[in-house]
């Protein structure tokens, strides 16, 4: 190690300008983030000169609505956990925008590969909400087919989801097809080798993916100063590709810029890192409590950014939306809560043998030895009515 | 290809030469597999005969080999992946163990995860750390893959193609110091199943089993016995997970006697289960507990100790006459 390397450092200001952005903290740089907005908090349409958008009152209705009835599914999954229904919950309390406004971006023939607060994307590709909820029951471990919608199964592993995106996106370029893939993830994510190892295959193969950053701040009780100490969007430029943070509350900004990404992809341009800027506005899971760390200061700050009352604001000011409009959502909403609420309390437990079941595609002899000793088993408890076949 | 002699390692190249041939949706992937043909030359030419698109050149990234393998593998191709050597599988474990392994079962067995992971394990070839190791049993632990090893050329050959058309995860640990070591291929042979266990000598007072590089070692041991009058019958498993315990039952059923030999520590390894397992079965035909021979439980040593670490022919005659002797 050199003299000069363990010397205190000198500001570098060489050049005469005073960038007093590089003395900032990560915490400095998060309130004041450099982002794209279409949309302020106020509900006042702004243009950003590289990202426009135009949508129909119809479109922006839909923007609405989806992030309405999302939001109501996850307030209604979040009730039955606390009411013994579900095992834990993972809100997506406050990341509606980021979540719809890239889901809506796509094709149906892009692929997603999300983590496990997807709730809304899943939402927009058509996955039905309840399917979510089977492994927060804990009946399956995910148990839709992914085929279906191009909706991948959810990750709990944190970042191993965007290299089965990269891969699957090598596919699609192999292919020769013009979809793209979107891989999302949040902010304590990218601490992880497995996102930094995505980033560098993405690259090198020229993968046509997006990588979708929420930066929701949080990563449990880990604040982003504690995993980054520059802002994350900036990470893309070091693997040679762009990077772009976006208002993650604004569902205009998250929609345009998500889907100039995924273009960008499909024109064999390969990738692109989103970062959504946003909150959490709940838990990371009903698991912990986010008043043991973080001051509700900074929590109420972020209440005057919601993604759905901007919306909301902007329909009412240029008259897109009427009382009736708002009303028949809330009723819709309430509908789905409780078609929600049915079909989780009339979710079956799964057969004791399903233990065995899908261990293998080619099957094995040792799960089907262990399979026929445990139904023995559970056939030799005479007083079971139903033991002898073998179920619950 | 006609009946030939062919090296382990030849035999595999032949092998993925011809997946590559039959089937467009099978790839190659690992570090310096393209050009150089892989460090031991498993992938010699392929790159130059199929191009870049089939036998990939990857970044140095274990986890994102394996983890793009897997999102290949949801788009319908078919990877075969190279780890370069054993100790450095670790980085993709996670990838493997709570990605591929068990995505199957999560998806309710919706998807299929037709990825061949290829280990070159083992010691005995004078390597540096982290190249002589026998994970296996780290690997056969996971519900949700299947592990396999050839011992001969015929095998590899043919182990390798069945392993490509699995549509399961499967982990292909190819004995390195075999690489080789010449014998015969015959493509037009009709294989027998992937799992099943090879009686690679009969003999009628202890059974041998091993899989894989300690195969050479027990038929050694098993000629060498020979010439003291004792009768022992080799087993080559073959398939590490699952393991054809009918054919182990059926020889100690015969013989009354077993010892299980592998390179990898005894403490733990696949030695155990077989014990256990055959105890199980054959609890009154044995004539002798079920003995294992194998590593210590001691980081694998350096180059110059390592044939005092691995199970050679006087440790196992050892445990023969331990078996004989009860």
């Amino acid at each position: 190690m050199t003299v000069e390397s363990t010397a205190p450092r000198k500001p570098r200001r060489s050049s005469g300008t005073k960038r007093t952005s590089a003395r900032r903290t990560p915490q400095q740089q998060s309130s004041e983030p450099q982002l794209v907005q279409l949309l302020t908090p106020e509900g006042e349409r702004v243009e950003h000169p590289e990202y426009e958008i135009d949508l129909t009152p119809e479109e922006l209705r839909g923007l609405y609505r989806d992030m309405v009835l999302t939001r109501r599914f996850d307030a209604e999954a979040t009730s039955l956990q606390r009411q013994g229904e579900l095992g834990l919950w993972a809100s997506l309390l406050g990341q509606e925008a980021a979540q719809i406004g890239s889901g809506r971006a796509l094709h149906d023939d892009d692929y997603v590969f999300p983590t496990y607060r997807e709730h809304g994307v899943a939402w927009v590709r058509g996955v039905d909400p309840t399917n979510l909820l089977g492994m927060f029951r804990g009946v399956n471990h995910g148990g839709w087919d992914p085929g279906t919608n191009n909706f991948h199964l959810y990750t709990i592993v944190i970042g191993s989801q965007t290299l089965h995106a990269v891969g699957y996106a090598m596919g699609v370029a192999k292919d020769g097809a013009d979809s793209a893939v979107i891989a999302y993830f949040g902010d304590g994510a990218s601490s992880q080798g497995d996102v930094a190892e995505s980033f560098t295959f993405a690259a090198v193969y020229n993968a046509p993916v997006v990588f979708f950053c929420q930066n929701n701040q949080w990563a449990i009780s880990e604040p982003t100063e504690k995993q980054m100490r520059v802002p994350l969007y900036q990470r893309a430029q070091g693997y040679g590709f762009p990077g772009v943070r976006v208002d993650g509350n604004d569902v205009l900004a998250c929609l345009a810029v998500t889907r100039s990404a995924l273009e960008r992809a499909r024109r064999g341009e390969g990738p692109m890192l989103v970062e959504a800027f946003t909150y959490r506005m709940g838990a990371h899971t009903t698991s912990d409590d986010p008043t043991k760390y973080r001051a509700d200061e900074e929590t109420e700050s972020w209440r005057a950014k919601d993604p759905i009352l901007r919306l909301r604001r902007l329909l009412e000011r240029e008259g897109h939306a009427d009382e009736a409009y708002f009303t028949g959502l809330e009723e819709e909403s309430e509908a789905l809560g409780k078609r929600v609420r049915e079909a989780v309390r009339a979710m079956p437990d799964p057969d004791r043998l399903a233990i065995f079941d899908h261990v293998y595609a080619d099957g094995s002899a040792l799960v089907d030895e262990e399979r026929a000793q445990f139904a023995a088993y559970q056939a030799s408890f005479a007083d079971s009515a139903d033991s002898a076949e073998g179920g619950k | 290809m006609a009946v030939q002699k062919l090296p382990l390692a030849k035999a595999i190249n032949e092998s993925l030469r011809k997946a590559l041939e039959t089937d467009p949706k099978v790839l190659i992937m690992g570090e310096d597999v393209g050009k150089l043909g892989g460090v031991f030359r498993v992938t010699d030419g392929l790159q130059k005969d199929f191009g870049e698109g089939r036998v990939i050149d990857t970044p140095l990234a274990e986890s994102g080999i394996v983890g793009t393998a897997i999102g290949l593998a949801l788009r319908g191709y078919r990877p075969v992946v190279e780890i370069q050597f054993d100790g450095f599988v670790f980085p993709a474990y996670d990838q493997i163990v709570t990605q591929l392994a068990k995505m199957h079962a999560r998806a309710l067995g919706k998807i299929k995860m037709p990825v061949v992971i290829r280990i070159p394990y083992g010691g005995g070839i004078g390597a540096v750390e982290h190249h002589s190791e026998s994970p296996e049993a780290l690997f056969a632990h996971v519900a949700g893959l299947k592990i396999v090893s050839p011992s001969t050329s015929s095998d590899a050959y043919w182990m390798m193609q069945q392993a490509i058309l699995s549509d399961d995860p499967v982990i292909f640990f190819e004995p390195k110091r075999r690489y080789w070591d010449k014998s015969e291929v015959d493509p037009e042979a009709i294989p027998g199943p992937l799992h099943k266990a090879r009686v690679a000598l009969s003999g009628s007072d202890l059974t041998l089993a091993a899989y894989g590089p300690m195969v050479k070692v027990c038929l050694e041991a098993a000629a060498a016995a020979a010439e003291e009058g004792k009768s022992l019958e080799v087993l080559d498993l073959r398939s590490i997970s699952p393991i054809d315990f009918d054919t182990v039952q059926t020889s100690v059923e015969k013989t009354g006697r077993l010892v299980v030999v592998h390179e990898a520590p005894v403490f733990y390894g696949s030695g155990a289960e077989i014990a256990a397992r055959i105890t199980e079965r054959c609890f009154y035909q044995l004539e002798a507990p079920v003995l294992r021979v194998g590593g210590f439980h001691a980081p694998y040593p350096p180059a110059r100790l390592e044939d005092e670490y691995l199970p050679g022919l006087d440790r196992v005659l050892d445990a023969v006459d331990r078996s004989l002797a009860y």
